[in-house]
C-alpha cells in the first residue's frame, strides 16, 4: 500500500530533459493499456479500459512518479459514463496526467483503484453516490453523502428530483457490545456536538477510553453545489456559490479557483493589477480562515470560550471590516469577476491601505501572543505534542494538502508550485514542519498567517505606487461565454485547506455539462480514522480541530 | 429604624414607599424568560460564523441577556437555525429541538432558513426551517451581519416579554415510525432495510414550496 516519494525514486519514467513531461514516454510506459489519448486543457488523459484502472494507476505511480491522486470525478453523457482520474506529483504538481475511464451505459462499472491510492476510497463512493458507477473491488461502496435509503443518483441525467425521499433516524440500540471478543461502546459524536466543527457526525466505537474505530458520515450539509453551478451561467451566476463552499471567511480563495479554471478554458488573460488585488484580497481571506481555525482549535483544547477564541475573534473583525470596505461584504463577497474583479479599491485608497497597513503592523506582536498563550501552555502541549501523528507517506497515499500536509513536512504548495496570480513575484516562503502532530500543525498556521503577511504588505506597497492610469480591474470579456463543446480542464489553486480544484466539462453552451468541486477538506478528513484509531477519546477531537475542516466544503 | 441608603435606588423611588410590586405570575414569568434566553450552541453553516461572531468580543450578544451558549440542548431555551438544512439532518435537528425543554423559541438565521435561499433548487436541500419547525423570527441576509441576529434576538425577548407567542408553522415533516406509513412504491422498496419501529421522516419534495 505504501508509496514511495517520487524523489527518492532514481529512474522516474515520462520526463524530459528541460524537466517537463513526456506524455510519449508515458503512452510507451502503459503501453497496451491505453486505448486512446484525449487532450484535456490542463494536460493530456489517456483512455483505459476499465477492468485495467489497478494495472495502469500501478504504474504510473511506482514508474512514472504520479503520487497524488487530486481527484477522480464522474460524470455520465449522453451514451457512456466515465471516470476521470486526474493525477499530479508532490514534488511537482505542475506533472498531471489524467486517466480517463468510460463503462457502458447499461452497466457503468469500473475497477477500483482504492488498493493503489487509499484517497480513492471516499472519492469512488460520492462518485457512486452521486452519479452511479460501481466500482468492483472497493472494499465499502456504500453512499456517503447522501442517506443510505436515497433513490437514485442526483446527478446522472434520468434523475427525477420531485420523487419522495424517506430518511431514517434510528434510536434506542443498545451501545454496549459485550461479547467474548469484544467488549466495546458504540458512541454516536454528533451531528450536532460542540466539537465537531458543524454538522459531522462520527461513529466511533471505544473501548473504554480508546477509540478502536471511527468512521465519519458525513452529508449532512451537502447542498448539492455541483448541480446548482451546473444550472448557471459562466460569466456571472457561478461566482457567487464558491464563497459558500470554504465559508470560514475564505471566499476569495474559493472564487479564486472557479475563476482559474474558467479563465484558463476560455482564455482570459487577467490584468497584472487585477491579480495583485486578487493576491491580496485571498491572502487576507487566509489570515482569516487561520484565525478561525486558531480560535476554535483552542476552543476544542480548553472546551471553554477562552481568551484564545476571543481574540482570534477580535482579529477577524478587523480583517472582515478590511474584506467589506474592499467588497461590500463581509462573508460572502462575489468580488471576482472572469478577466479581473469587480471594482478597484475603495476611495479614499491611502486610507484604505493605511487601514490594512495598521493591521499588519500588529500581525508580528498578535502571533507572539497567540503563540505564549498556547505553546507554552502545559495542557496544550500534553494534547498537542506526539498525538494525532499523520506520517507523510500516509497523507500522500490519503492525497492530503495545505496546512496539514504541510505540518507532515510534504513541501507542497500550489501558490509557489503551479505559479497563479501574482505570487511569483512576491517574496515569501512555504512554511512546514517535519513533526506530523497536532502541534506541527498549529505551528505551520501560525506561520502561513506570517507569511501571508508579508506578501499583502508587498501588495500594497506595488498598489500604492501603481500608475493611476495603468489600473486596469478587469479583462475584456465578451457578456456571454460559450466555451468550445467537450473541452475539459481541472485547475486547482491553495486555499485556506489545501488544494481546492475545479473540473469543468463545457457541452458548447452558456452552462458547464460537468463541474465538479475536488475539495481540499473532503481528503483531508478521511486521515482521520488513520490518526485517531488507537488514540485517546481526547485525542481524537484535537486530532480532527487540526484538521480544520468546514462542513461546507467537505459536503459541498 | 434608619434603611441602608443603598437599597433607596432609582427603581424604589419609582415604586414610593411600598417595597411590593403588584403583577400577574405569568407576566412576571414572561420578562423573567425574555430576559435571560439561554442559546443552543448550534452550528450548521455560513450562518454559523457570523453567529459565533454575535457571540463574541464586539458584538457581544450577552449585553442583552441572551449570551449564553449551551451545549445541550436540554439547558437550552432559544435555537438559533444557522444555515441550510438538508434532507438527513433534516431529523436531527428534529431531535434536537424535542430535547428542549419547554418554553422553546426559535429564530431562523439567514435566507436558507427562509426558503432554502440560494440552494433552493438543490435535490437535497429542504425549502426552509419551517418545514421542520415552528418558528418565531427569521433574520433574513446571507448571512445576515451580527448587528441583524443581534436585532432579530431582542425583537424575539421583546415579544416574550410581552406575553406574545404566534410561532408560524407551516404543515411539518414529521418524524414518523416506519410501520405506520401509508403504502407507497418507496415504503416497499425500502421494507426490508428499514425496521417498522424506527423513526422515518418522509420528503414529498413535489409538495415543497
Amino acid at each position: 500500500m505504501s508509496s514511495t516519494p517520487a524523489s527518492s525514486q532514481k529512474n522516474i519514467v515520462g520526463i524530459s530533459k528541460n524537466g517537463t513531461l513526456d506524455y510519449t514516454k508515458l503512452e510507451k510506459l502503459l503501453g497496451p493499456l491505453v486505448l486512446q489519448k484525449e487532450d484535456h486543457v490542463n494536460a493530456p488523459a489517456f483512455v483505459i479500459r476499465p477492468d485495467s484502472v489497478e494495472e495502469a494507476l500501478t504504474l504510473l505511480r511506482d514508474e512514472a512518479g504520479f503520487d497524488h491522486l487530486s481527484c477522480v470525478t464522474a460524470q455520465e453523457y449522453e451514451d457512456r459514463f466515465e471516470s476521470i482520474y486526474h493525477l499530479r506529483k508532490y514534488d511537482s504538481p505542475q506533472h498531471e496526467l489524467g486517466i480517463v475511464v468510460p463503462s457502458p451505459k447499461n452497466n457503468p462499472w469500473n475497477q477500483s483503484a482504492c488498493s493503489v491510492f487509499r484517497t480513492a476510497d471516499w472519492h469512488e463512493r460520492e462518485a457512486y453516490d452521486l452519479v452511479g458507477i460501481n466500482y468492483e473491488g472497493h472494499p465499502d461502496l456504500r453512499r456517503i453523502l447522501l442517506p443510505d435509503t436515497w433513490q437514485g443518483h442526483p446527478l446522472s441525467l434520468d434523475y427525477d428530483q420531485n420523487k419522495p425521499q424517506l430518511i431514517t433516524l434510528q434510536e434506542h440500540e443498545n451501545p454496549l457490545r459485550d461479547t467474548d471478543e469484544e467488549n466495546t461502546m458504540f458512541i454516536n459524536i454528533g451531528p450536532h456536538h460542540p466539537a465537531t466543527h458543524g454538522v459531522l457526525h462520527l461513529k466511533t466505537v471505544l473501548d473504554g477510553e480508546h477509540v478502536v474505530s471511527v468512521d465519519p458520515d458525513i452529508g449532512y450539509l451537502h447542498r448539492c453545489e455541483e448541480q446548482m453551478a451546473q444550472g448557471l451561467n459562466y460569466r456571472y451566476q457561478i461566482m457567487p456559490y464558491p464563497d459558500r463552499w470554504d465559508y470560514a471567511s475564505a471566499g476569495l480563495l474559493n472564487e479564486w479557483a472557479y475563476a482559474r479554471a474558467a479563465e484558463d478554458l476560455v482564455n482570459i488573460e487577467v490584468p497584472e493589477y487585477a491579480e495583485i488585488i486578487r493576491t491580496m484580497g485571498a491572502e487576507l481571506c487566509r489570515i482569516c480562515a487561520h484565525f478561525l481555525a486558531v480560535g476554535t482549535f483552542a476552543l476544542d483544547i480548553y472546551g471553554d470560550f477562552t481568551a484564545i477564541f476571543m481574540y482570534a475573534m477580535r482579529d477577524r473583525e478587523i480583517v472582515q471590516s478590511i474584506l467589506e470596505d474592499l467588497t461590500g461584504q463581509r462573508m460572502m463577497f462575489n468580488y471576482f469577476r472572469l478577466g479581473g474583479v469587480v471594482w478597484d479599491l475603495p476611495e479614499p485608497r491611502d486610507e484604505f491601505l493605511s487601514k490594512i497597513q495598521k493591521f499588519l503592523d500588529k500581525i508580528p506582536a498578535g502571533i507572539q501572543e497567540y503563540s505564549e498563550l498556547m505553546t507554552t501552555n502545559e495542557i496544550f502541549q500534553l494534547r498537542c505534542v506526539g498525538t494525532g501523528i499523520l506520517p507523510p507517506d500516509v497523507a500522500r497515499q490519503y492525497g492530503v494538502t495545505g496546512p496539514v500536509a504541510r505540518g507532515s513536512g510534504i513541501d507542497y504548495d500550489l501558490r509557489r508550485d503551479d505559479p497563479y496570480g501574482y505570487y511569483e513575484n512576491l517574496d515569501w516562503n512555504v512554511v512546514t514542519n517535519d513533526g506530523c502532530d497536532i502541534y506541527s500543525r498549529f505551528l505551520v498556521r501560525l506561520g502561513e498567517v506570517e507569511q501571508s503577511a508579508k506578501i499583502i504588505g508587498q501588495c500594497i506597497s506595488l498598489l500604492e505606487s501603481w500608475p493611476e492610469e495603468d489600473r486596469i480591474i478587469q479583462a475584456n470579456v465578451p457578456r456571454t461565454i460559450k466555451p468550445p463543446a467537450d473541452a475539459e480542464i481541472y485547475r486547482a489553486v491553495e486555499a485556506a485547506k489545501g488544494e481546492l480544484g475545479i473540473y469543468i466539462r463545457s457541452d458548447g453552451t452558456q452552462q458547464p455539462a460537468r463541474f465538479k468541486i475536488r475539495s481540499p477538506c473532503f481528503s483531508n478528513l478521511s486521515t482521520l480514522s488513520e490518526m485517531a484509531t488507537g488514540g485517546l477519546v481526547p485525542d481524537l477531537i484535537a486530532a480532527l480541530g487540526s484538521l480544520d475542516i468546514v462542513l461546507g466544503e467537505v459536503d459541498r | 429604624m434608619t434603611t441602608d441608603p443603598r437599597l433607596n435606588s432609582k427603581l424604589r423611588e419609582a415604586f414610593g414607599s411600598s417595597p411590593f410590586i403588584l403583577t400577574k405570575f405569568d407576566s412576571f414569568m414572561d420578562w423573567v424568560r425574555g430576559s435571560s434566553l439561554f442559546l443552543l450552541q448550534f452550528g450548521i453553516a455560513c450562518c454559523s460564523i457570523e453567529m459565533m461572531h454575535t457571540f463574541a468580543v464586539k458584538h457581544d450578544l450577552d449585553r442583552f441577556g441572551a449570551g449564553v451558549p449551551r451545549a445541550s440542548p436540554r439547558q437550552a431555551d432559544l435555537i438559533i437555525v444557522p444555515g441550510t438544512i438538508v434532507s438527513k439532518f433534516a431529523p436531527r435537528m428534529r431531535r434536537v429541538y424535542d430535547q428542549m425543554p419547554e418554553p422553546k423559541f426559535v429564530v431562523g438565521m439567514g435566507s436558507c432558513t427562509i426558503s432554502g435561499g440560494p440552494f433552493h433548487k438543490g435535490y437535497n436541500v429542504v425549502k426552509g426551517v419551517e418545514e421542520i419547525l415552528p418558528v418565531d423570527i427569521h433574520v433574513p441576509g446571507c448571512p445576515p451581519r451580527p448587528e441583524a441576529l443581534v436585532y432579530g434576538i431582542v425583537k424575539l425577548q421583546e415579544r416574550i416579554i410581552n406575553g406574545q407567542r404566534s410561532p408560524v408553522t407551516v404543515d411539518p415533516y414529521e418524524l414518523e415510525k416506519f410501520g405506520d406509513l401509508d403504502t407507497h412504491e418507496l415504503i416497499e422498496q425500502l421494507a426490508d432495510q428499514i425496521a417498522e419501529n424506527d423513526l422515518v421522516m418522509r420528503y414529498n419534495w413535489s409538495d415543497s414550496p
